[in-house]
């Protein structure tokens, strides 16, 4: 389908934040760059693993896909229309096509409604949808769905645990049949039990529905397990991007290298067998951050050129569809 | 009796520095209907030896880190009740009168919390912090109390270090943050380093630093490191045995690696084909059933029984107890009636 549009396609995406007003007496304070320059495409029923430590602007980007918040500059197309141009009753329509699964379900849920009331609220505000109904029905059907017991639909949300409250928000965010499921750190705050329930059920509802996900994680090797291409945030810009396989194996960002060797191994006999790189240093702020290549006041290997030019992204290698921001990229 | 050959036990240092034993916690709780009772620490025992890593693995609520508060005395009298032992070098720290306790605690039994910025007092400096730790338990003036704060704030990586010492916790990054909890910590040389998720709030590539910095510290003061945390990875890392909780009991007691390579306790089992890996296979992750009881809902007999695929009749009704492992006992303990194969090696 080649003049079909991509489903999502993001091109030049920046987001500046204002830094407060003026402190007393002070100077007018840089403003953050929380976003700062982002190029990304989705298809069809594949996940999108965006990677990144905090501060590195992934759940700002995550608001800025969902049409939450206006960009400073560049464009977000949901199926080639950028939604903020549409006139606000057309936006609301197109919302339906993404939907977000927030990190946390203890803060997200209402605490005074039932499960389902919670699943039904957005099929109450997209009325055209369905008529009325049919609406409790297709909310026990989402409970079902997503692994909930339909005789629960009566409970709270703290009558349930941490695991059946991320599926209560799984189930909301499916309610309105999207096309794109934007899951902004969905199962860190879950216990390791619980945890690769829900990762497990993502992926089942997306073989069923053939939903596509951007997945936003900090922990690698939880994005390892459901995205099939991989982008490495680091201060508001992509620094690799490519097939999952590819960035994995042969990460060519020194980034994305010292972030792969910095998760613990559960496998004692790897204990010190992988060359760990332990980076110095912190992240540096986005409202500063360095000239040229972000990452080279942390880099191992950088040079002159690094600290002048900042580093454009490569063309995508034909294997694995690879691009990487760096002057001295590996692999 | 004089064996001639080492017990496994014997080759560790015979008494322990921190010997907890049948360690119970009760919080009380003050309801309308007169108040409740849940018991959330069911008789833990563990050790800790001279120059050893042990760590306290357990997921939330499973009563790890309310362990450790107990030991260091640092609960409630009000709301929570402890009972059992924990001598640290033959001295009972549930019993001590609380001046003693507070003599040992900080200058040779010290801990770290998780969360830096609401450990630290946000209205003095950190040096002044650190300076005021060494005070309290040693009779120096204030020069020389600050110039070992700045000493301390160098070896643990503070960049500049002298002009830091009159920075406030706010103007520090996590992991900066952290060091200075660590130098705290480590001001006065304890013998026991008691570390409550570390690194739970920072960054992969911070984390990185951060247990580094740990390991490294421990090595040159050769304290001993009880490493309490959630993530298998990090104490594979670090820990030379690790015990495993589970609603508030040990489930499992092991070297790591023997722990790693045969688990005994199928929720040790469990954990491992949860966790998701960086290299293996990619298939679906193989999730336990259900979720961890909470305090006020416990089930009878084994607590995992319920979420159990190996769980019989008597795993319902009779709580197992934490009983040594053939053919390696005493080094490996578990809790299980049926426990799995770990005798191929």
């Amino acid at each position: 389908m080649p003049d079909d549009p991509l489903l999502l396609e993001v091109r030049g995406l920046v987001k500046h934040f204002k830094a407060g007003g003026l402190p007393m007496g002070g100077r007018r304070r840089d403003p953050v760059k929380a976003v700062d320059g982002v190029d990304l495409t989705l298809s069809r029923g594949s996940t999108l693993g965006l990677v990144g430590e905090s501060g590195c602007g992934k759940s700002t980007l995550a608001r800025l896909l969902m049409a939450l918040d206006r960009p400073t500059s560049g464009t977000v197309l949901v199926e080639g229309r950028n939604l903020l141009a549409l006139p606000s009753a057309e936006l609301r329509r197109r919302r339906r096509d993404i939907q977000l699964v927030m990190q946390d379900p203890y803060t997200s849920l209402d605490p005074r409604m039932t499960a389902l009331e919670i699943v039904r609220e957005p099929l109450d505000i997209h009325r055209d949808l369905m008529p009325k109904r049919e609406r409790a029905t297709r909310a026990r059907e989402l409970l079902e769905m997503v692994g909930l017991d339909p005789g629960h639909a009566h409970r709270h949300p703290h009558q349930f645990s941490g695991g059946q409250r991320q599926r209560l928000g799984i189930a909301r965010a499916l309610a309105l049949r999207p096309k794109i499921l934007v899951c902004d750190e969905p199962v860190s705050a879950l216990d390791v039990s619980v945890q690769a329930q829900v990762i497990n059920l993502l992926k089942e509802l997306q073989r069923e529905f053939g939903l596509s996900y951007v997945f936003i994680a900090h922990d690698l090797a939880v994005v390892r397990h459901v995205a099939d291409e991989v982008a490495v945030m680091y201060l508001g810009r992509i620094v690799e991007h490519g097939d999952r396989d590819t960035v994995y194996s042969r990460p060519a960002h020194p980034y994305t290298r010292a972030l792969l060797s910095a998760v613990p191994d559960p496998d004692p006999h790897r204990r010190g067998a992988t060359g760990r790189i332990v980076l110095q240093g912190d992240p540096p702020s986005p409202s500063r951050p360095p000239a040229g290549c972000a990452f080279h006041t942390r880099c191992w290997k950088s040079q002159e050129i690094c600290a002048d030019q900042r580093p454009l992204p490569s063309e995508p290698l034909s294997v694995g569809r690879r691009q990487v921001s760096c002057h001295f990229p590996e692999n | 009796m004089h064996a001639n050959t080492p017990d496994p036990a014997e080759q560790l240092d015979p008494v322990p520095l921190l010997d907890v034993k049948d360690l119970t916690v009760d919080l009380l709780s003050r309801g309308g209907d007169g108040g409740s009772v849940h018991r959330v620490v069911h008789g833990v025992s563990f050790t800790l030896h001279k120059e050893e890593t042990v760590a306290l693995i357990g997921e939330s609520g499973s009563g790890k880190s309310i362990s450790a508060m107990a030991v260091m005395g640092l609960l409630p009298a009000t709301t929570a009740r402890v009972g059992g032992s924990a001598r640290h070098q033959g001295t009972d720290l549930l019993t001590l009168p609380p001046d003693q306790l507070r003599a040992r605690r900080g200058k040779r039994i010290a801990m770290i919390f998780q969360d830096a910025l609401s450990a630290l007092n946000p209205t003095f400096s950190v040096g002044f912090q650190i300076a005021e730790t060494i005070r309290a338990h040693e009779k120096v003036g204030r020069r020389e109390a600050r110039a070992r704060a700045v000493d301390l704030m160098a070896r643990v990586r503070i960049p500049d270090p002298a002009s830091r010492y009159r920075d406030y916790p706010h103007q520090f990054s996590g992991g900066m943050r952290q060091r200075i909890m660590i130098a705290m910590a480590v001001a006065l040389r304890p013998d026991v380093l008691i570390a409550d998720e570390p690194t739970t709030a920072l960054d992969v590539t911070v984390q990185a630093q951060i247990m580094e910095l740990l390991a490294e510290l421990r090595e040159e003061t050769g304290s001993a490191l009880l490493l309490i945390t959630h993530d298998l990875g990090l104490a594979a890392g670090t820990a030379d045995r690790i015990a495993i909780m589970y609603a508030g009991r040990i489930l499992e007691q092991a070297p790591f690696e023997e722990l790693y390579d045969r688990p005994a306790h199928p929720y040790t089992r469990g954990l491992l084909a949860a966790v998701p890996r960086l290299d293996g296979d990619l298939d679906d992750l193989t999730p336990i059933p259900g979720s961890p009881p909470g305090p006020g809902a416990l089930p009878s007999g084994c607590p995992f029984h319920p979420r159990c695929t190996d769980s019989r009749d008597r795993c319902a009704t009779q709580p197992p107890m934490l009983l040594p492992v053939l053919p390696n006992p005493p080094a490996r303990l578990v809790a299980c009636h049926y426990p799995l194969e770990v005798s191929g090696a």
